[in-house]
């Protein structure tokens, strides 16, 4: 998810819209009263793609609504990943920002060339994993809220078939299939996850394509890894349920979602724009989940009281580290099992988990 | 669930992941065969998407978003038929900066229509027809573009081939020089068939945001623009084959899904690349065991400018 726009949006946007980006650079702040602090952001894609940037926007947003007074923001959107982005983001340096935050994995390299650059300027990263002295790092555990809503999809299912839509066999989803599954199994051993590559991270009419061929074999819960709402309209068209994906989907498909897994990235800007003001901040790798709040799940619905309770007490578990989605003995599709897996493994995990109905591509 | 719901809904999904492909390939082979290049089609289809849902949103009316979404495409096709016709530009640059020009406008347009609920047109129903098990939600119960695009297919085909005006279509593709010289505006014709490629690229369009996946997002032809493009070619300029190419491309894709919904551990990445391969080794067969491939436009491409 973290470059979605890039690989659908980037090659169309790149030459249109490359004019744009300064424009909206200077433009997408009010002008800077000088003895504010000036914060920045990045955007892969538009503000209004209601998911993945839109998300980060809120974030921005939140932001100017706590420290209105002592910082002035502004955010370029669109930014295609690569050369383009360097330039961007120097322009940001440039300017006198004195934080800038690049919120897509394709930022990574631009985002250190430019803080070499500029050594006073602070940098966080999402998604990333290079840091230096005025760079840090920053994502979600998305993967917590896939162990909740595998309960949930566990409990619900009547056919014990779960159709999961997937983009690419990086990392982070292949994690998210794992912890789904194991939390499908921990409340029902019978389940099987039928899984799609649709090979893009946002093709509206695959999706659908994919979730109309798993409901024909028999999928009656729905879940995606992809980011068109298309997948969840199928599943309400079907009478089927399924869930969200980077945001609440919940008016394109009010009878068929049941909860959602989102970004809430408000906390994190907030706190460290906070730490800028005062002079504290420092070079930090954050990886948050439920507990902090950078993931969560709208209010449950579509689903009985008990299902319901369970899954609140699942988060619960999950916030108050009592319940660990990689925690325990897991066995690997292969046989092997493995024991409490760290952020590390986590971070890095290419298998599947025993039961998936499915082979890793790559 | 039974294997004959599970291989109708991989029918019926084949269908609407064909009709987008067809509708689009349809006008762009017409252009073609006046020899007009416009690679601006997914251009075109992503303006007739977001016209298509935004006038159906506001009117409440799929039927006039289907047509809003032509009469867009044929309205971005007037750009380049005035810059390639008139102004004689190279037709290659200016169908790609279509595209852009398309992409980047109907994002424009399309901004506050981004994350509405949008108007899905129906299915038809004859009573009785419609309501047999199988072949009814099959051949009976589909939208009316589905039918409109094969019926498009039957008649670009008889226009083409069988008419008099298809004649001097053909004329002036081949060779407008001549065309020319029998005193029929080459211009002219060229500027109705890139209308008519705009016009049905963006009713390919309005079928995505009509009835394949009612919304607007961004950019959500997501490339079929360009593999109707392919299409073209790929079936030797004939309605006919342009049919089968379409489905055969569509049937692969979702014969794809289906594939790995079994979880027999078939390579995702070989599965998304065979419908390309499927579909241009069939073409390519059926090209050389006819003995009629290799017959474009002789004119294609070529801008014309009449002796004075």
């Amino acid at each position: 998810m973290k470059n979605w726009s890039a690989l659908t949006r980037r090659d169309a946007m790149k030459t249109a819209l490359l004019g744009s980006v300064a424009l909206a650079a200077g433009a997408a702040g009010p002008a800077a009263a000088a003895d504010k602090l000036k914060a920045a952001w990045v955007y892969v894609g538009p503000v209004g793609d209601f998911g993945y940037s839109y998300q980060h926007d809120q974030g921005r947003k939140a932001v100017e609504k706590e420290l209105g007074d002592k910082v002035v923001t502004s955010y370029v959107e669109n930014v295609p990943e690569g050369p383009d982005a360097e330039r961007a983001i120097e322009r940001l340096a440039r300017d006198g920002n004195q934080i800038i935050f690049t919120t897509s994995f394709g930022f990574m390299d631009p985002t250190i060339k430019v803080a070499k650059k500029y050594p006073k300027v602070k940098f966080a990263h999402a998604t990333g994993y290079k840091r230096a002295e005025n760079v840090s790092t920053f994502s979600a555990r998305f993967y917590e809220g896939r162990y909740v809503i595998g309960q949930i999809a566990g409990k619900m299912t009547k056919s014990n078939v779960i159709g999961y839509i997937v983009s690419f066999p990086i990392p982070e989803v292949v994690s998210g299939i794992n912890a789904f599954m194991l939390g499908a199994q921990s409340v029902n051993p019978n389940v099987k996850v039928k899984i799609v590559w649709v090979n893009s991270w946002y093709d509206p009419g695959k999706e659908a394509d994919a979730a109309k061929v798993l409901i024909g074999q028999g999928a009656d819960i729905l879940t995606q890894h992809t980011d068109s709402t298309a997948p969840l309209q199928v599943a309400q068209e079907k009478g089927i349920l399924g869930f969200g994906q980077s945001s609440d989907m919940a008016k394109f498909a009010p009878k068929a979602q049941i909860t959602a897994i989102t970004d809430d990235w408000d906390g994190y800007y907030v706190d460290q724009v906070k730490q800028v003001l005062a002079g504290t901040w420092k070079s930090t790798d954050t990886w948050d989940g439920m507990a902090k709040g950078m993931v969560v799940l709208p209010p449950i619905v579509n689903v009985p009281d008990d299902v319901k309770a369970m899954a609140e007490k699942t988060m619960a578990g999950i916030k108050d580290g009592s319940i660990k989605p990689f925690g325990g003995k897991i066995t690997k599709q292969d046989g092997t099992v493995v024991e409490n897996l760290d952020d590390g493994a986590i971070l890095s995990m290419n298998w599947y988990v025993k039961g998936i109905d499915d082979k890793l591509p790559g | 669930m039974s294997t004959d719901s599970a291989l109708l809904a991989v029918l019926l999904t084949i269908v609407t992941a064909s009709t987008p492909l067809l509708l689009a390939a349809l006008g762009e082979l017409v252009t073609e065969r006046a020899g007009v290049l416009n690679l601006g089609v997914e251009g075109m289809m992503v303006m007739g998407a977001v016209a298509g849902f935004a006038v159906a949103l506001t009117t409440g009316s799929p039927y006039l978003g289907i047509v809003a979404s032509a009469l867009a495409g044929a309205a971005l096709a007037v750009p380049f038929g005035f810059l390639t016709l008139n102004l004689v530009a190279n037709q290659v640059a200016t169908g790609l900066a279509l595209t852009l020009l398309g992409l980047g406008l109907s994002g424009l347009i399309g901004e506050s229509f981004v994350g509405q609920p949008g108007v899905r047109l129906a299915k038809i129903h004859i009573p009785g027809l419609s309501d047999l098990p199988f072949v009814g939600p099959l051949l009976f119960g589909q939208d009316v573009l589905v039918y409109l695009a094969l019926a498009l297919a039957v008649f670009v085909s008889w226009g083409v081939f069988r008419t008099r005006a298809g004649l001097v279509l053909r004329a002036v593709g081949d060779n407008h020089a001549s065309a020319h010289a029998l005193g029929y505006s080459v211009i002219r014709v060229r500027w109705l068939a890139v209308l008519f490629g705009g016009a049905l690229s963006g009713l390919g369009g309005g079928y995505l945001s009509l009835a394949y996946t009612p919304q607007w997002i961004e950019n959500m032809t997501a490339g079929r623009g360009w593999i109707a493009l392919a299409l073209v070619v790929f079936s030797s300029w004939l309605p006919g084959r342009l049919v089968i190419g379409a489905y055969l491309f569509g049937a692969v894709t979702i014969l794809g899904f289906f594939v790995q919904g079994l979880g027999v551990g078939v390579p995702s990445q070989l599965l998304s690349s065979l419908p390309y391969l499927v579909t241009i080794a069939a073409l390519v067969a059926i090209s050389r065991k006819r003995g009629g491939g290799g017959d474009a436009p002789a004119c294609l491409g070529r801008s014309f400018v009449p002796d004075r």
